[in-house]
């Protein structure tokens, strides 16, 4: 290993200090004895124990991952539908304009996307709820389960497709068999994102969710205005392990892939 | 005819296996094939040879179902296929890239037509263990495509779009991404194949020595339009116009004007002060024609002194030699600025080559060794 020369190191010193400080100060504060936010007073596992007596932030985590696995799942079939179409469709009628038009929420403010829903919703008279944060949540995780997915068509080799139908599948076989088990890495990336999207969103959530269904983003940001508890930062907390946990093990398996697949295709180089 | 040649195309009695009737396809303005016909019989190894862009690849793909004609009529065993999906076809194609699935083992790539078949668990086992005896792959079958060489994928596909047992099966561009040595052997192996599953094939090539080696008949194509259609040898020998002399082997052409002098010899003027060529020829040509005479290296004989008794033979200067190993090829400069290939077969040492650069030598060749093409 080569050693970092002083420069490199007072930089990436800075850099991950600006990353990560907040962030470990927030975990540090959760294992605060106080109730003072900002003095310690020694370690504790208390504000653990009391979170999972807290009945309004157990139904909020409910709710938020019930709405996340459901609006990724239904974006994430929608997304990679129409990221096959647009790849795959040929040139039909307005194919430009579909295709700009999928990624158009990309770069819409979340406010707008919000409050458009708001309207549609209020408008067909849907009364806000789970199914709400749902239906808005898919609406603008698609789009990124459609670039991810529509990235990984473009370079498919279009004649294993053909192969498939030359050996006497339907369309519909040739994809379920053939084209959706070599995507299916790209597409479980796109459930992923998706998922996070959903996990964290605040902004629109506000915006579609009633007072039947709160989920954990705004039930944070709303105890945060009356003033941070320990119990946020062990709530926090938890969540940023949850998350830790999901990207390294994702990361490993990814290497682990990758290097068996080396070493199988080095095997078959030598026999 | 005796019975033991395989020769249907010249049997009026024959029906043939595919039938292309007036066939042309149009990609917007670009006209891929144009008014083609062909017939294709049965057991027949069929080479469709042609630089890129010249349609075969799409004649090959309207056989398998991808690409639609958009006039004509292509008939498989005197049936019009133009409405049966390629799901439906008994047409099975091996792919350029192979198309191996490579989330499936070689075992499961062999099977996947037959399952989707719907053959019974027994013979998928049974015919699967034959195709990959077959293809000599009994030892890779649980491995996945991406752990097995190139030849090998090569043989899986083979394997793959046998397996079916089809009518027909196209090869498109089968040993491209093969090197030299294993093609050569794997051109034997698709031969052995073809003759031990009687099975028709048709490939798309652009090598014309994979042509030339594998298959029964050749068809030379260019700007969608076929231009000659013959055994190897014919193709070879006698080519029909001067652009399939050129595209298939080495050639010399020599511009002239044709004078018949009989039912098939021709005295063909091609320079002043020089003695007409003579030449026999199956092409007929009028008195006066334009013509050039299509002469293969190999078939011109370099000599120091003039041969007495050759048909023609004409004098000239050793421009180049390109030294091959097994034969020399003799660039030669006619006095009229013309350059003509000699090759000879070095039976010798090359320290007992008899000519160098510069020597002044003869070359010459027999009325029957070249063919007369019309401009």
């Amino acid at each position: 290993m080569k050693r970092l020369s002083w420069f490199n190191a007072v930089s990436l010193t800075l850099g991950f200090a600006f990353l990560y400080i907040p962030m470990v100060i927030l975990v540090i504060f959760s294992f605060n004895e106080s109730k003072l936010v900002t003095v310690w007073a020694g370690f504790s596992t208390r504000w653990y124990a009391e979170l999972m007596q807290n009945e309004a932030f157990l139904n909020a985590a409910w709710v938020t991952i019930k709405v996340a696995v459901f609006s990724s799942t239904l974006a994430t079939v929608l997304g990679t539908l129409a990221a096959y179409v647009l790849v795959r469709g040929g040139r039909f009628m307005g194919r430009t304009l579909f295709s700009g038009m999928i990624y158009a929420p990309l770069v819409m403010p979340e406010v707008i996307t919000g409050l458009s829903l708001l309207l549609l919703f209020i408008g067909i008279g849907l009364d806000r709820g789970v199914l709400t944060i749902v239906l808005a949540h898919t609406t603008f995780s698609m789009c990124y389960v459609s670039v991810v997915v529509s990235s990984r068509l473009v370079s498919f080799d279009r004649s294993l497709e053909e192969a498939a139908l030359d050996l006497g599948c339907s369309a519909a076989e040739a994809f379920r068999l053939v084209t959706l088990p070599i995507i299916a890495p790209a597409v479980i990336s796109g459930w992923l994102l998706a998922f996070t999207l959903s996990l964290d969103d605040l902004v629109i959530a506000s915006f579609t969710s009633g007072p039947a269904a709160t989920t954990l983003p705004i039930k944070i940001f709303s105890a945060v205005r009356l003033g941070v508890s320990p119990e946020i930062n062990a709530l926090s907390t938890i969540m940023i392990a949850v998350v830790t946990v999901g990207v390294i093990t994702a990361s490993l398996v990814t290497k682990h892939q990758v290097a068996r697949q080396r070493r199988e295709e080095m095997e078959a180089v030598r026999s | 005819m005796t019975a033991s040649v395989f020769e249907p195309w010249n049997d009026p009695e024959a029906k043939p296996l595919i039938h292309f009737q007036n066939v042309t396809k149009r990609f917007g303005e670009f006209t891929a094939i144009d008014n083609l016909t062909i017939d294709i019989y049965e057991r027949e190894f069929y080479a469709l040879l042609g630089p890129s862009g010249c349609g075969k690849t799409t004649l090959m793909r309207m056989l398998a179902g991808f690409e639609t004609p958009t006039e004509g009529k292509i008939f498989l065993a005197g049936q019009d296929i133009a409405p049966v999906p390629p799901n439906k076809r008994a047409v099975n194609m091996m792919f350029q890239s192979y198309a191996l699935f490579p989330h499936l083992s070689i075992w499961e790539n062999i099977a996947f037509g037959l399952k989707r078949e719907g053959m019974a668990k027994a013979d998928i086992q049974q015919r699967v263990e034959e195709m990959l005896r077959l293809t000599r792959l009994e030892k890779f079958a649980r491995r996945k495509p991406h752990q097995i060489s190139g030849g090998q994928r090569q043989r899986v596909a083979l394997a793959r779009s046998l397996a079916k047992a089809p009518k027909l099966l196209l090869l498109d561009e089968p040993l491209g991404a093969l090197d030299k040595k294993l093609r050569q052997d794997t051109q034997f192996e698709l031969m052995d194949i073809q003759e031990k599953t009687g099975t028709t094939f048709v490939i798309v090539t652009h090598d014309q020595e994979e042509a030339m080696t594998v298959a029964s008949r050749v068809a030379v194509m260019d700007h969608g339009k076929i231009i000659q259609v013959a055994t190897p040898d014919r193709i070879y020998e006698t080519p029909n116009s001067v652009y399939v002399a050129d595209f298939i082997g080495d050639v010399n052409l020599i511009e002239g004007t044709a004078r018949p002098t009989g039912s098939d010899t021709y005295a063909m003027s091609w320079h002043e002060g020089l003695p007409p060529l003579k030449v026999q020829s199956p092409n007929s040509l009028s008195d006066g024609q334009k013509c050039h005479l299509a002469i293969r290296p190999e078939k011109v004989a370099i000599n120091a002194e003039k041969p007495a008794d050759a048909d023609n033979a004409v004098q000239g200067r050793i421009l180049d030699i390109a030294y091959l190993g097994n034969i020399s090829t003799y660039h030669v400069e006619l006095p009229t600025g013309a350059v003509i290939k000699a090759q000879t077969a070095n039976t010798r040492r090359i320290a007992r080559r008899a000519f160098t650069w510069e020597d002044t030598v003869w070359l010459s060749w027999t009325a029957t060794a070249g063919v007369l093409l019309a401009e």
